[in-house]
Formats: structure tokens, C-alpha cells, sequence
């Protein structure tokens, strides 16, 4: 008896990397999308695509902290107080953007100053929240790590497809502010006031936090158009 | 359900253990992030005699050559109201965000002597109010204390693409270079953004267009800053 209700045990084990896993990764890419879908996280997404590298070490940090708070959350969600759980979700959130914070300032300091209070106010980003009582209070901790993981890419996918639209038309430049940076070299750079030494005229609309609004409006018209699941969904 | 005691008990431990790392993270990142802090500061400053720092720009320079270039390169001064220098105080520690709140004849204002064998140039800090907030800025002026050399300006909250232009836009500073802070008496008259475009070639320079209250800023925060460092320079050209 008691040696196959072992065989039955390790049958149930799933493996590390299966369908189900791949889907919580690829899921919040396209099809649950948290910014074009879920519609979360829109403070952020408006606030810091200016310039594609802020962007990037924004998203890096979202994806940070919601596949580590995805994670502790899930270890400790047997233990967690149920009258209590979201002040406890949130002071492991809260400390995991403290880490994120500290080391930002350390490791680079003009990048921390460019993102000033958004680095901080990735607590009240309501994808991270969101997964932790939607996901993580739910499943084992491997897979909600991946669900973390999943969500934040999906967040940082679109902040950079915003940034490089907003930096390369708004002000003709792509990375600016960091090693690759690349940008549009014309001849009238000495005359032009409004450009940033390039020789590209400033696209005012493009470089105000407004214009992420229409360009993530276009991405979800985009998606939406295109992607089949999507449009049954009203 | 839980009673109360399980629910303290488990925050505390959690609270405990989050407040314990983070603590310790913190007593490693805080020499590295004060020192990033201060390198930051000092190529905000260097940003204004960019034209002088031997054909690099100041992005180009390592950490360690800005710290060097302070090292051996300047001499740090703090003047009063009336343009005496005090003794014993170093220009990087006077927190010029804090002067700005003191009555006139009590702030203190940090200088910046900056020598590469061929210039002498004076660096000083002025500060003022933008459309949003706050904007400040560093001014070199060559050795005869009246010919811009290069500005650097930044600011707290100004509009991306408009106000925010005075640090972003390297065409905006470099209209400074080469004005006149004195009229051809010997009076002070600053540098003025003139908005429609600058009139008088020696003293004022384009304004940006969209950001009227800012460029005002920038004229004001000139004038006054400027104006402040006059008793100093009097003294220094009467001497020479």
C-alpha cells in the first residue's frame, strides 16, 4: 500500500517547466496584458516613458519586485493572517522597493535621479497587489514566481514599446543617457533652438507625459485588431 | 480565524526580519550612494566650464577625474553679503537650497576658482523659482569677472520639453557664452532672456518659446543671484 501511494505522489509532480508555466509567463505578454488589457499601472506607463532608458530600468524594477513579492508572498501564504494579509502583502512590497531603491542609488545615481518618486511609488503599482491576492495567495511559490515574472515583462514590454516611440519623435534620440546612446545628426543642430543638439525639431505632444496616453491607446487599438481573443471579449 | 496574539506576533517577526535586512543593505549602498551623490553635484558644476576641461565633455570624464579636477584644479571660497571671504569653509558645504531661506545679509555664497594654467575662471551658484518649482544653476565668468564663460542650469519640476529645456537643451546654454554681466560704465545689468528673441547682443540671449514663465525664471534668478556675488567682485577688480 504504501509504496504506491508514493508511485502516486510522484506521479502528481509536475515538471519545473511545463505548459502551464509557460503560460503564466507568456499569458501577461500579449493575451492579459496588464497595462493594455487589465488596464494597470497607467501612472507609471505615463510618467517615465520620456526616455527609453529610464523606461528600462523602470521595468527592470517592476519585474524585480513583483516576481520576488510574488514569491514571498506565496512561501509565506499559509502563515499569513487572513484579517491582515494585505498590510502583511504590503510590507514585503513596500521592503522590496526599499532594495530596489537602495541599489539604484548605488549603482546609478542619475538614472535614480531621473526616476525620483516613481521608483518609490512602484508600491501603489497595482500590478504588483493585483498578483498577490489575485495569484500568489493561491498557488505554490515556483509558479507564482513565474506568474511575477510574466506580469512584470508584460508591464515592461509596453513601457518600452511607449519610450522608443516617445524618445525617438519627441526628441530625435533613442538611450539617451546611457552608453548606446544613438541620435538624429542634421545639419540645422546650430540653428534650431528647441532640439537637443541634434538637428530634430522637438515634437512638444510626443515628449509631454499625454502622449503616452495616445500611443498606449494605439498599441490597444493595435492588439485588439489583431489579436482574436481579444475581441470577443465585450 | 486567528487570535490577536498569533497576529502581532506575526507581524513583529516579519516587521523584525524586513526592518534587519533592510537596515544592513542600507549600511552597505550608503558610502557608494553619498559618494555618487557627490560626484553628481560636482559635474553639475564642472557642466558650466565645459568649454575649459581640456576638449572632453563631462560626460566623458570618469568619476575619478571629476573628483581629481576638484582636487587640484579648485579652490573653493565662501563669500558673505558683503563680499568678505570666510575663513575656514569650503564652497562644496554650504547648502545653498538652505541660504536662499535666511535674510539677504545672512546667506553665505559658495565660489568655485577653477585654473587650468591658461584660465582662471569663477564659478558661482544662483537659484531661483521656475513655472512649478524651484530652478538653480551654476555661472562661469572668465578672470575679468564680467564675461560669461558657460552656464549650467537644472531644475525640480518643469515642464519635459518646455522649462525643462534650460537643462536639456544644450543650444539654450550655449547663447551664454560670451555676454556681459556689466554695461560698458561698469554697471550691473545681468543677462536676460528675452523672449521674441535677444535685442541687445551683449546682455541677453533667445528665449524658449512655450516657456515664458520659466525664461523669466531664468532672467530673475540671473540678476539677483548674480548681484549678490557684486560686492565680492568689486573688491576683487578695484585690486587688479
Amino acid at each position: 500500500m504504501a509504496e504506491t501511494k508514493v508511485a502516486q505522489v510522484e506521479k502528481k509532480k509536475e515538471p519545473l517547466f511545463g505548459k502551464k508555466e509557460r503560460k503564466l509567463l507568456v499569458d501577461p505578454l500579449n493575451d492579459n496584458n496588464p497595462i493594455t488589457v487589465q488596464v494597470l499601472g497607467i501612472c507609471s506607463a505615463l510618467a517615465v516613458t520620456s526616455l527609453v532608458y529610464p523606461s528600462l530600468v523602470m521595468a527592470i524594477s517592476v519585474i524585480f519586485v513583483t516576481a520576488f513579492s510574488s514569491l514571498f508572498t506565496s512561501m509565506l501564504r499559509q502563515y499569513i493572517p487572513k484579517s491582515v494579509r494585505m498590510i502583511a502583502q504590503l510590507v514585503i512590497i513596500a521592503s522590496l522597493v526599499t532594495v530596489v531603491e537602495l541599489s539604484l542609488k548605488a549603482l546609478n545615481y542619475p538614472v535614480y535621479k531621473q526616476l525620483s518618486v516613481y521608483i518609490g511609488l512602484i508600491i501603489t503599482n497595482c500590478i504588483v497587489m493585483g498578483r498577490l491576492e489575485a495569484f500568489a495567495m493561491a498557488n505554490k511559490p515556483w509558479r507564482s514566481f513565474l506568474d511575477g515574472i510574466g506580469n512584470g515583462l508584460g508591464y515592461g514590454a509596453i513601457l518600452l514599446i511607449v519610450g522608443f516611440t516617445r524618445e525617438l519623435f519627441g526628441k530625435g534620440t533613442l538611450f539617451a543617457g546611457s552608453p548606446l546612446e544613438w541620435k538624429i545628426v542634421g545639419p540645422s543642430a546650430e540653428y534650431l533652438i528647441n532640439t537637443a543638439g541634434t538637428g530634430y525639431m522637438n515634437n512638444n505632444l510626443m515628449v509631454l507625459p499625454a502622449a503616452a496616453m495616445f500611443v498606449i491607446g494605439v498599441i490597444i487599438w493595435i492588439q485588439r485588431s489583431w489579436n482574436k481573443k481579444l475581441i470577443d471579449v465585450s | 480565524m486567528e487570535s490577536n496574539s498569533q497576529i502581532i506576533k506575526f507581524m513583529l517577526v516579519l516587521t523584525s526580519v524586513v526592518a534587519l535586512g533592510l537596515t544592513a543593505l542600507r549600511q552597505v549602498t550608503e558610502p557608494v550612494a553619498r559618494l555618487n551623490e557627490e560626484i553628481f553635484e560636482k559635474r553639475a558644476i564642472l557642466l558650466a566650464i565645459e568649454d575649459y576641461l581640456g576638449g572632453k565633455t563631462v560626460d566623458q570624464l570618469t568619476d575619478e577625474e571629476v573628483l581629481q579636477i576638484f582636487d587640484n584644479q579648485v579652490q573653493q571660497l565662501v563669500v558673505d553679503a558683503e563680499g568678505n571671504v570666510i575663513e575656514g569653509l569650503k564652497a562644496d558645504d554650504v547648502d545653498f537650497a538652505q541660504e536662499r531661506k535666511k535674510p539677504a545679509d545672512q546667506r553665505k555664497y559658495p565660489i568655485w576658482v577653477y585654473s587650468n594654467g591658461q584660465d582662471k575662471l569663477y564659478i558661482v551658484a544662483v537659484r531661483g523659482n521656475g513655472l512649478w518649482d524651484e530652478i538653480w544653476g551654476y555661472v562661469a565668468l572668465k578672470s575679468d569677472l564680467n564675461t560669461v564663460a558657460g552656464v549650467a542650469f537644472d531644475h525640480k519640476g518643469e515642464t519635459p520639453g518646455l522649462g525643462a529645456e534650460i537643462k536639456d537643451n544644450p543650444a539654450f546654454r550655449a547663447q551664454f557664452k560670451g555676454k556681459r554681466i556689466l554695461d560698458d560704465q561698469g554697471n550691473f545689468v545681468g543677462i536676460i532672456v528675452r523672449k521674441g528673441g535677444a535685442r541687445d547682443p551683449e546682455h541677453e540671449v533667445d528665449a524658449i518659446s512655450g516657456a515664458t514663465i520659466t525664461s523669466n525664471g531664468v532672467t530673475n534668478m540671473l540678476i539677483e543671484g548674480l548681484k549678490a556675488y557684486e560686492p565680492y567682485f568689486a573688491k576683487l577688480r578695484n585690486a587688479g
